[in-house]
Parts: structure tokens; C-alpha cells; sequence
């Protein structure tokens, strides 16, 4: 990575000597540099990671020990009704929440970027707040605002005259899951791509312009086209948070604990089947399936969105 | 990754969900140590180790406990403690499970439910307290807890408090549905729920579709088995027999004809409903009396507390929710010293009083639960009435035979998608338990256990 960028062109034959040890010095540094990341990375990151495969591999039982077993344990999670409900489920998620969400995040950004609304600073930091609410917080808060007795929601609803509805109830949690995950991430969403709108040249708006492009016209075809990269980036960030969705539902269990089971989100069940069923080794293997799983989709969603820009180019 | 990074730290930053992330930190070789054959415990042992200087950790969630462990400090004096509470329930389990397979960081002496001393024996991380001289304590606790605690000849823990099941209702909300004294059998109960229902619009009590330990005391009440385990690899799962069922059947009909409620408990929703009458009664153990207080402070003096409803007219049986013991983990390097710990605040007459009278947990110790000054106190929330001397009765009639399952953190959880489920359905109650015996067989089966079904 770093040659490229230090390898003299065209040095003379006399001078390459030296060039070679300037270059070598160079390179010394630059490992010298990225070696605190590297560290930290192998040992926090790339350890746990071989070593939570290694475990994957094994079976252990609370009579009888522990066993090699080969991909036992892969071949168990691909016949898990619960973990295949629980990807099922963040496939839903997916393919319903994070549209919603970056379309709103873009809108916003759009509007912010536009100049014209009033107020423009104080909403885009209004949007952002619930960004630095802790995610704990957030749902306990969330949690209170459903409550069906005494939240907030509930008493709009008796005081209009409806029944309240029950927002924790098995076919409308991952609808309020999804709301709160929503709200939490729009504003971050937002900043990401206006942040990237801030960077397009203002040249390309006036000659636009002058040409007779109106706002609308502008944001399509040039603001968005230019800030695709950021978008995507969003897009894979989303996929990823979604996948490994936690907090939320595992705060919210209090409330709803028939509603959210052991294996709601892939995640969660990972979580629960080394800490309450005790097993440490199939949760690795559904941990690096998980993985696996993040890995395909943002892959594909990638891939994709490549081919059309080489179609459209 | 980036969006689910902070998050992370969130979590971290709370505390509250510490251990979960930090899946690194559970490893997995096999807990417990090998544990050498203990001969008995000389005196002489005990005196050296009493005047040898050491530090104990004791890891408990019981709120004060620094004034009983103050105590053992001020009669052993070279023995320093370290009390640390690092969760309630669950997650303390979970951290003394991740401590003892990461082979270091462990504790001394642990607080552990009556439930989970066969989940901790399996994986072999309890200590036999008998070579230590529990085995001689036999006599100073109550028959049912006692053998809560131990299997055979051995000992596991130094039992700390119980929950023998009583019946707290609104005594204003009753009367005024027109009945005037705590109903006696369960058919007087389901007649006056339908009364209380229709005149007043409260529901006659909470059975909380998350509470697992609320159904197993009036499964244990009924005289139900519904485990068995015999120290080795054999383990018994019965909770859907015919008795069960009958008890299953009896709530299925009040539920659904809307006199109960299946709401989650301990939730704020649950707290509001106790302190604004929603819940005319809650059938609850005998530390619910105090813990009421806290919660419902407003309805002061409303309260009655009686003992649960029988099958039979003219029976006294009941059965247990909670209660914890003092355990000594095998890892431990100072297993004189740990043992004394337990059994000292568990057994001094001052401490053990101070544990009834001043954190309200409901005795063990025979001498304690007679001593006038816990029995003969009156409390205002209940309108003077001597609650304490009415749960020391409820407490002999126990049923003593009660056994658990080695995986009850598994038994609970599975609870919660099984019969939890049916009843927040309101649904079909039998079918709720067949649920649950057949993921608990299969958790078992799995698990390497022969199940005896």
C-alpha cells in the first residue's frame, strides 16, 4: 500500500542506492505506525475469532464432556427451526426497516443540504440526538411509551375513545423493534450522507441551474448519483446492525418475555445458548454462521448495486 | 460493524449487559476442580484457620449484607471479607459459571437458590460442607429447607432464607365484593374471584405468564414431582402428570373466564397495577409481605395476608418460591474459612435475627422463626396483623419432598416459550405443559442425561 505512494519515479542509477534505504526507513515507520492497530486487532479480533472457530468444532454436554465433532454443530443450526426463524426474521427486518430509514435519513439530508428549510441546524442536531441516547436507554424508554397500561401511547388511544392497542404483542413487536431502531439511527444516517452532500462541487448546481434544473431535478439526478458511495455505505452498516440486533430485544424481553423467545434475533440466541443452555460450542457456530450470513448478504447487495452502475455508465 | 459498535459500548458502559458481549470470556474447559476426598475438619484445623490472616470474597445480592459479614469480621478478626454483588438472579449465576470455567477470578462463598444448588453440583463446582461440620447443623433448620441443601450425606449450602407461599389480597376490595374472610379452599378462591371480578373489576390475583418459580410453589403445593435428579446422570421430568394438569385446568378456567391475569410480574406495568388495585391479591412467598410494602406504599393498611387456599377443607399444606443459601465453590483456596463465613451469618443467633428483622429475609433457622422478637411484630401495611408469626406457620406445612432439575437456568427460560406462552394466550394450559416436558426432555437427552420421563 505504502510503495506506491514513496517509490521515487525515475530515479538516476546513482542516487537508488540511497533511495532504497530512504525507502526502507520509510517503510520501517510505517509498520511502526500501523503496529499498535495490528496488535490490538490480532489479539482482540483475530484470536477470539480462531479460537471461537476452534470451539465451534467441538461438542459439549453437561454429562459426558466435551468431543470433537466435526461440523456437527453447522449441521445442526442449518436443521434449527429457531435459528432459521430468527434469520427469517432479520431478512424481514431488513428488507422492511432500513428502506424506511434511509429513506427518511436521505430525505432529511436532502432537505438540510437544500438550504431551505429554516431552522436547518437545529433540526439536523434535533434528528441526531437520539443517535447519542444509549441504545439501552432508548429502549427502556421506548419500553415505558408502549406500555399498555400506563404508556403514554395507550392513554392517547383510551382518551380518543379506541381500545389501546397492545404494541408488545407477538404480531406487532418487530413492528415496534423496528420503530425504535428507526428512530435511533436515522440521524446517524443522516449525517453520513450529508456530511458527503457538503462535498459535492458547487459548480454542478449552478451550471445545473442555469440549464433550468429545479431542486427536485437537482437532488435526483446529481445529489444522489454523487453520493451514492455513502449511501451504500449506510445500506452495509444497516445489513450489519441488523443482523446482530440485541439490545433492543433483549431489554424488551422484560416486558414481553412470551412474546420475544430465546432465538428472536440471531444474536440473542447466540447469547442465550451459551448462557443458558450452556452451550458454549454450538453458540460459536452459530456466531460464525451469523458471520457468514452478514458477510453473503452485504456481498450481494454490493455486487448488485455495482452492476447497475456499470450498466448505467 | 460501525452502527453496532457504539451500541456495544453502550452495553459495556452500563454494565448491565457486561458479560454478555465479552464472549470471549467463556471458555471452554471443563469446570470445577477435581476436589480431594475431605476427612472430617479437626478443631484444631478450624482454630488455625480462624487466626490465619486471609481474605475471602463472597459474592451475594442481599442489600446490607455488610453488617452480618461485620459480624463474623468482629468475631474473626484476622479473617477479612469481600462482599460484591454482581447481579441478582441470572447474571449472577452466569458470572460464577464464567469465573469458574476461566479458572481464576472466582469467589469463595457464593449466594445460590435452593433451584440451582443441582445445576452447580453437576458441573461439579459445589464443595461438600459436611467434612466441615454442616452435616452437625441438621437440626437448626427448618426439615423442608434442609434438604433443600443437601443430597444424600453431603451438604451444599448454609440455607439463608426461604419463600413458603402465602395468599396477600386487598382486604377493602374484597369486602367490597361482599367476602369478608381470606377464601380457604381453591373453590372458595375461584368463587370469590368471579364475585370480586364482576363487582369491583379487579382482577383476584396475578399468575405471571414469566414466573416459572410462582407455578412450581403451586405445583409443590399440589403435592407435584415434577423433578428428580440422582446426583449422577439420571434425571426425572414430570411436569405434565395428571395432578399437574388438574392445576393447570383449575387456572385455565379462571384466566379464561377473565378473573385472572397472566400479566408478566416485576415489570412497572405489574408494580402500577399492585399499588392501583388492578391486582386485588397476589399469591406470593414469604418475602412478598415486604416487598409489597415498598412497592404499593400508597395502599398502606388495605392488606391482609392469609395462607394459600388448600385443595382439601381442613388441609395446611403450601409450597416454596426462592429462598437462597450460602455456598462454598470448590475452587476455593480457603474452604475453612469460606465454610465458617456461611454458616456463621446463616446460624449466629444475632445475625440471623438482624437478616429477619432488618432486610426482611424470611428465616431458616428454627430458633430465629420462634423467637418472639421477629414472630410478634405487627405490620401497619397489613393493618397491624402479625405477619411474620403467620408465614413461620406456613413454613411447617411445606411439603418437604421438592426437587430440581441440574438445569433449571434452561427449565425457567424454556418455561417462558412453553407454558409462559399459553398462558399469555390465555390458551390451552395442557398443551402449555406438554410443551415444556418435551423441550426439557429434549434439552436433557441432549445434554447426556437418561431421562426418566
Amino acid at each position: 500500500m505504502t510503495q506506491s505512494v514513496v517509490a521515487p519515479r525515475g530515479a538516476r542509477p546513482g542516487t537508488r542506492k540511497r533511495a532504497n534505504a530512504n525507502q526502507r526507513r520509510q517503510h520501517r515507520a510505517a509498520y511502526l505506525f500501523v503496529a499498535p492497530f495490528l496488535l490490538v486487532f490480532v489479539l482482540m479480533l483475530l484470536v477470539p475469532l480462531f479460537y471461537s472457530g476452534y470451539l465451534s468444532l467441538f461438542a459439549t454436554r453437561l454429562v459426558g464432556g466435551s468431543q470433537f465433532a466435526w461440523f456437527a454443530n453447522y449441521i445442526r443450526a442449518f436443521t434449527d427451526a429457531d435459528f432459521l426463524a430468527g434469520v427469517g426474521r432479520m431478512g424481514l427486518f431488513l428488507i422492511i426497516q432500513v428502506p424506511i430509514m434511509l429513506v427518511l435519513a436521505l430525505f432529511l439530508a436532502l432537505a438540510i443540504d437544500s438550504g431551505r428549510a429554516r431552522g436547518a441546524g437545529a433540526i439536523r442536531l434535533l434528528v441526531f440526538l437520539p443517535y447519542a441516547v444509549p441504545g439501552v436507554v432508548a429502549t427502556l424508554m421506548w419500553g415505558y411509551l408502549y406500555g399498555q397500561d400506563f404508556g403514554p401511547i395507550a392513554q392517547v388511544f383510551r382518551a380518543l375513545g379506541f381500545g389501546a392497542p397492545n404494541l408488545l404483542s407477538a404480531s406487532s413487536i418487530l413492528g415496534s423493534i423496528m420503530n425504535i431502531v428507526t428512530w435511533e439511527f436515522v440521524g446517524y444516517n443522516m449525517i453520513i450522507m450529508y456530511a458527503a452532500l457538503r462535498s459535492i462541487p458547487s459548480e454542478l448546481f449552478e451550471a445545473a441551474e442555469i440549464d433550468g434544473a429545479g431542486q427536485f431535478r437537482i437532488a435526483w439526478s446529481i445529489k444522489i448519483p454523487a453520493i451514492r458511495p455513502a449511501i451504500m455505505l449506510t445500506v452495509i452498516f444497516s445489513i450489519i446492525g441488523t443482523f446482530q440486533l440485541f439490545n433492543e430485544p433483549s431489554l424488551l424481553k422484560g416486558l414481553a418475555p412470551n412474546v420475544i423467545d430465546n432465538a428472536f434475533t440471531p444474536n440473542y440466541y447466540a447469547y442465550n445458548l451459551a448462557f443458558i443452555n450452556q452451550d458454549v460450542n454450538y453458540a460459536a457456530a452459530i456466531a460464525f454462521l451469523l458471520g457468514i450470513v452478514i458477510a453473503i448478504v452485504s456481498y450481494v447487495v454490493q455486487l448488485s448495486t455495482q452492476r447497475r452502475e456499470a450498466k448505467a455508465s | 460493524m460501525r452502527k453496532n459498535a457504539p451500541r456495544t459500548a453502550v452495553a459495556l458502559g452500563t454494565g448491565l449487559l457486561a458479560v454478555t458481549l465479552v464472549l470471549s470470556g467463556c471458555t471452554a474447559s471443563s469446570g470445577g476442580g477435581g476436589g480431594s476426598a475431605t476427612k472430617t475438619v479437626s478443631q484444631a484445623d478450624i482454630d488455625k484457620a480462624m487466626s490465619t490472616p486471609t481474605t475471602l470474597n463472597f459474592w451475594t445480592w442481599v442489600p446490607d449484607i455488610k453488617n452480618e459479614v461485620a459480624l463474623f469480621e468482629k468475631k474473626y478478626p484476622d479473617i477479612k471479607v469481600n462482599v460484591e454483588n454482581v447481579g441478582q438472579g441470572a447474571p449472577h449465576y452466569q458470572k460464577i459459571r464464567t469465573a469458574v470455567k476461566a479458572g481464576k477470578g472466582a469467589p469463595d462463598v457464593v449466594q445460590m437458590e435452593y433451584q440451582y444448588i443441582s445445576s452447580f453440583n453437576v458441573t461439579g463446582n459445589l464443595l461438600d460442607l459436611a467434612p466441615y461440620g454442616a452435616s452437625k447443623l441438621s437440626d437448626e433448620y427448618t426439615p423442608w429447607v434442609w434438604n433443600q441443601v443437601k443430597r444424600g450425606d453431603a451438604v451444599y449450602g448454609i440455607p439463608q432464607d426461604a419463600g413458603p407461599m402465602g395468599n396477600l389480597y386487598r382486604k377493602d376490595i374484597l369486602a367490597k365484593a361482599g367476602v369478608t374472610k381470606a377464601p380457604e379452599t381453591w373453590d372458595e378462591y375461584a368463587a370469590d374471584a368471579k364475585l370480586v371480578k364482576e363487582k369491583t373489576g379487579s382482577y383476584m390475583s396475578d399468575l405471571a405468564s414469566s414466573q416459572a418459580g410462582q407455578m412450581l410453589g403451586l405445583l409443590w403445593q399440589a403435592g407435584v414431582k415434577p423433578f428428580g435428579y440422582d446426583g449422577d446422570k439420571g434425571v426425572t421430568v414430570d411436569v405434565n402428570g395428571a395432578k399437574a394438569k388438574e392445576v393447570a385446568a383449575y387456572w385455565q378456567k379462571l384466566i379464561q373466564a377473565g378473573y385472572v391475569s397472566t400479566d408478566p410480574d416485576f415489570t412497572d406495568s405489574w408494580y402500577q397495577g399492585l399499588a392501583s388495585g388492578k391486582y386485588a391479591g397476589w399469591l406470593t412467598a414469604a418475602w412478598g409481605p415486604v416487598f409489597l410494602q415498598g412497592t404499593a406504599a400508597k395502599t398502606s393498611g388495605k392488606w391482609e395476608a392469609a395462607p394459600l387456599p388448600q385443595y382439601e377443607a381442613g388441609q395446611s399444606v403450601s409450597g416454596n418460591w426462592g429462598g437462597s443459601s450460602d455456598a462454598v465453590l470448590k475452587t476455593s483456596k480457603n474452604p475453612i474459612a469460606a465454610y465458617e463465613l456461611a454458616k456463621f451469618i446463616n446460624n449466629d443467633a444475632e445475625s440471623t435475627l438482624d437478616f429477619a428483622n432488618k432486610q426482611f429475609l424470611f428465616p431458616t433457622s428454627t430458633k430465629t422463626l420462634e423467637s418472639t422478637e421477629f414472630t410478634d411484630q405487627k405490620a401497619p401495611f397489613y393493618g397491624g396483623q402479625q405477619v411474620n408469626k403467620l408465614f413461620a406457620g406456613i413454613s411447617g406445612t411445606v411439603d418437604t419432598k421438592f426437587e430440581w432439575l441440574p438445569y433449571m437456568d434452561y427449565a425457567y427460560s424454556s418455561y417462558n416459550e412453553t407454558m409462559g406462552k399459553a398462558l399469555a394466550a390465555k390458551g390451552d394450559l395442557s398443551a402449555g405443559l406438554d410443551a415444556w416436558q418435551k423441550s426439557l426432555v429434549d434439552y436433557g437427552t441432549q445434554q447426556g442425561f437418561s431421562v426418566n420421563k
